[in-house]
């Protein structure tokens, strides 16, 4: 079953003829994900020179001719919030956004938009959402992947693939990984994620893997906590790795910022708060697969 | 991006954000000639570093000296404290132990005070809204306020939908005691530093202190401002503030070269993608028991140019004796940074042990290049691997 993406799932492109868009829907219809046009504002009507499928001036209409219940955002960060925007005016029901350095006022207000909508937006500056062996939708190596039975949730887009491996690696593959960004503002947290992972049946565990800054990871231990390692609760076991333990402090938003999330936002609070919740905790960036066959009991 | 205090205030003033009558001075005698311009009869002499607790910090040449904040009666006063203070290292509680060198002086009105507050504009990133902060205790260190005293600070979050709104300045200013004209004139100084914080992209706008003068006015004494660098393409004019001098130069090199470099005191060498990846690689090093000597994120675009310049940055370092590579590639191709690296050893003739650890996207292409190369890489097969061949070729050199 997995969570948010699958065989089903009808995916478009915003920035669609550009290299970015262009290459990574074609690595995505190489992967097997069902593809079905995108958006160039300026070159609606025409195909996609290489990957024949048809280009909207809309996401609007895109949708409409399409049925497309997914898109995927690769516009340059200046343009990418109001593609989002649009998107969400569509009402397209996932939104993923790739770009990096989008201006945090403009995700701001690309939050508040998403607010009653009928969108979810996963990203931006994320690598997207695999479903193994069904459907690809980002900038992930796909052939690293298994289709099996442990969930990623991950701030880090790299880190993300290291979980992947080694998880491929220790036998047991993933129902799904998503990807949420590392920007301070975002759609989707590990909370939104891991509320579907603990209801589809298909994920049998789950890796969440955080990084210093914010209090998102411990609101997630709470949440954990609360609906997973409690009686009559699924209770997934659940590994966890916070990167960032030998950070400098401070050298990203100075003192105020660190002030404003209660001073819980380093590696070890985070790690501290998660154990402490019943997540076991890997030592190390490489013992993710094998701290996860450890929670398992094997 | 940080500034300096007097180009904080410049900003800010044209947003109509109180502020008090100043001028930069270089010189002693322009320091002078600054004071000339102002009312009197008191003045301020301030050093300019992007650093907080300036008046609090001392001088390396005069260690039981006065502050990096001085206070001066007279045009000559001024003179000669800013001969005293010009040139000069200043040390203070976040400039680290080697301090900064004061080459621009802030030459500011005095006023009278009768309170001190705090307010600051940032980012809450756990609402995913501007938050305004403001806190009786002025003057103090927010972090240490918040330590001690939590319940001292206020804070309200912006709806983006609508914007600064009147109650927002009036529920802080009434919380932190103000009475009478005080309210209203709160009222407006939070409106203006709101405007400017989202028309400027701002990260932080910090006032502290924020004085009530004892006629009443609301003026801001000292002004903290930073940038958010990802919206820089669109305040192009912005940019002309920025003080390369403050920067460390391998970082500034960095940022020229769009790449995400941290230097830090540690002996291995670190280019990575992604900044997770690049966080958990420095954790890793320690683990094994050696420190990362940097963070550098190649970021997802990276092509042999950029590859090259992290590894002469990366090198430019002295404090390097072995160089770790841990590419995962996604959107990055193993295949680039592998014709990066060769290219790279070429050019730079490398003196250290260099790891590589390529994964992902192209991976078995990027292998094979590296082989071919006939350079003596030390290849790894995952990040454990990676890491520990980093540490051993360290101890083994030491």
């Amino acid at each position: 079953m997995a969570i948010l993406v699958d065989k089903n799932t009808r995916v478009m492109t915003q920035g669609f003829t550009g290299a970015q868009g262009t290459f990574h829907a074609s690595q995505g219809i190489a992967y097997g994900s069902t593809y079905v046009g995108g958006v160039t504002p300026g070159k609606g009507g025409t195909m996609h020179p290489t990957l024949n499928l048809p280009v909207f001036n809309t996401v609007a209409e895109c949708k409409a001719a399409t049925g497309a219940d997914a898109s995927v955002i690769y516009v340059p960060a200046p343009f990418a919030a109001d593609s989002i925007l649009e998107a969400i005016d569509a009402e397209i029901p996932l939104i993923i956004c790739i770009t990096e350095g989008i201006p945090v006022l403009d995700m701001v207000k690309v939050k508040r938009a998403l607010e009653g909508s009928r969108s979810r937006l996963v990203g931006p500056n994320c690598p997207g959402v695999i479903t193994p062996e069904a459907c690809k939708i980002g900038i992930m190596p796909g052939h690293i992947h298994r289709r099996g039975s442990v969930g990623i949730v991950s701030r880090s887009g790299t880190l993300t693939y290291e979980a992947v491996a080694q998880t491929t690696a220790a036998g047991l593959g993933q129902s799904t990984c998503v990807g949420i960004g590392g920007d301070p503002v975002k759609g989707m947290d590990f909370i939104d994620v891991l509320e579907l992972f603990l209801a589809d049946e298909e994920t049998k565990s789950i890796i969440m893997i955080g990084e210093i800054g914010g209090q998102s990871e411990v609101k997630a231990a709470e949440f954990l906590a609360r609906e997973n390692f409690a009686p009559g609760k699924p209770n997934k076991p659940v590994v966890g790795f916070i990167a960032g333990a030998t950070a400098p402090p401070g050298r990203r938003m100075g003192h105020a910022g660190a002030v404003i999330s209660g001073g819980k936002d380093t590696a070890a609070a985070k790690m501290a708060a998660m154990a402490e919740a019943g997540i076991m905790i890997a030592d190390s960036p490489a013992s993710l697969g094998s701290t996860m066959l450890r929670a398992l009991g094997r | 991006m940080n500034i300096h205090e007097y180009q904080g205030k410049e900003l800010l003033r044209r947003y109509g954000v109180a502020v008090l009558d100043g001028h930069l001075a270089t010189t002693p005698e322009e320091a002078e000639a600054a004071a000339r311009r102002l009312p009197g009869p008191v003045y301020v002499v301030k050093s300019q570093i992007h650093a907080g607790g300036r008046g609090a910090g001392r001088f390396t040449n005069d260690p039981n000296g006065k502050g990096g904040v001085r206070l001066a009666r007279s045009p000559e006063e001024v003179k000669a404290e800013a001969a005293k203070m010009l040139g000069s290292v200043l040390v203070t509680k976040q400039t680290g132990p080697e301090g900064k060198q004061v080459s621009r002086l802030y030459i500011e009105a005095g006023c009278e005070i009768a309170r001190e507050l705090y307010l600051a504009l940032l980012l809450d990133r756990d609402v995913g809204r501007i938050a305004i902060m403001a806190s009786t205790e002025g003057g103090m260190e927010i972090e240490e306020v918040a330590e001690r005293h939590p319940e001292k600070i206020l804070r309200v979050h912006v709806d983006p939908a609508t914007g600064v709104q009147g109650w927002h300045g009036r529920k802080l200013a009434f919380g932190l005691g103000l009475e009478g004209k005080q309210v209203q004139a709160f009222v407006g100084f939070v409106t203006a530093l709101y405007r400017a914080y989202t028309e400027l992209d701002c990260a932080i706008v910090e006032i502290n202190p924020l004085v009530v003068t004892r006629a009443g006015e609301v003026v801001a004494l000292d002004a903290k401002v930073s940038f958010d660098d990802n919206a820089l393409f669109r305040h192009k004019d912005l940019e002309a503030l920025r003080d390369e001098s403050e920067m460390d130069p391998k970082e500034l090199d960095a940022v020229r070269h769009d790449l995400n470099y941290v230097a830090l005191d540690g002996e291995i060498g670190c280019m990575v993608n992604g900044a997770g990846l690049a966080m958990a690689t420095m954790d890793i090093i320690k683990l094994y028991g050696s420190s990362p000597a940097n963070f550098l994120d190649v970021g997802g675009t990276a092509d042999a140019a950029r590859v090259t310049e992290a590894f002469r940055i990366i090198t430019s370092d002295p404090n390097v004796k072995a160089i770790l590579v841990n590419i995962f590639g996604g959107i990055a191709k193993c295949d680039m940074i592998a014709t990066g690296i060769v290219e790279a050893s070429k050019n730079l003739s490398l003196s250290v042990p260099l790891v590589v650890r390529l994964e992902g996207t192209n991976v078995e292409l990027g292998k094979k290049i590296l082989a071919e190369s006939g350079l003596a890489i030390i290849p790894a097969d995952n990040l454990a691997d990676a890491a520990q061949k980093a540490v051993a070729a360290v101890k083994k050199a030491a």
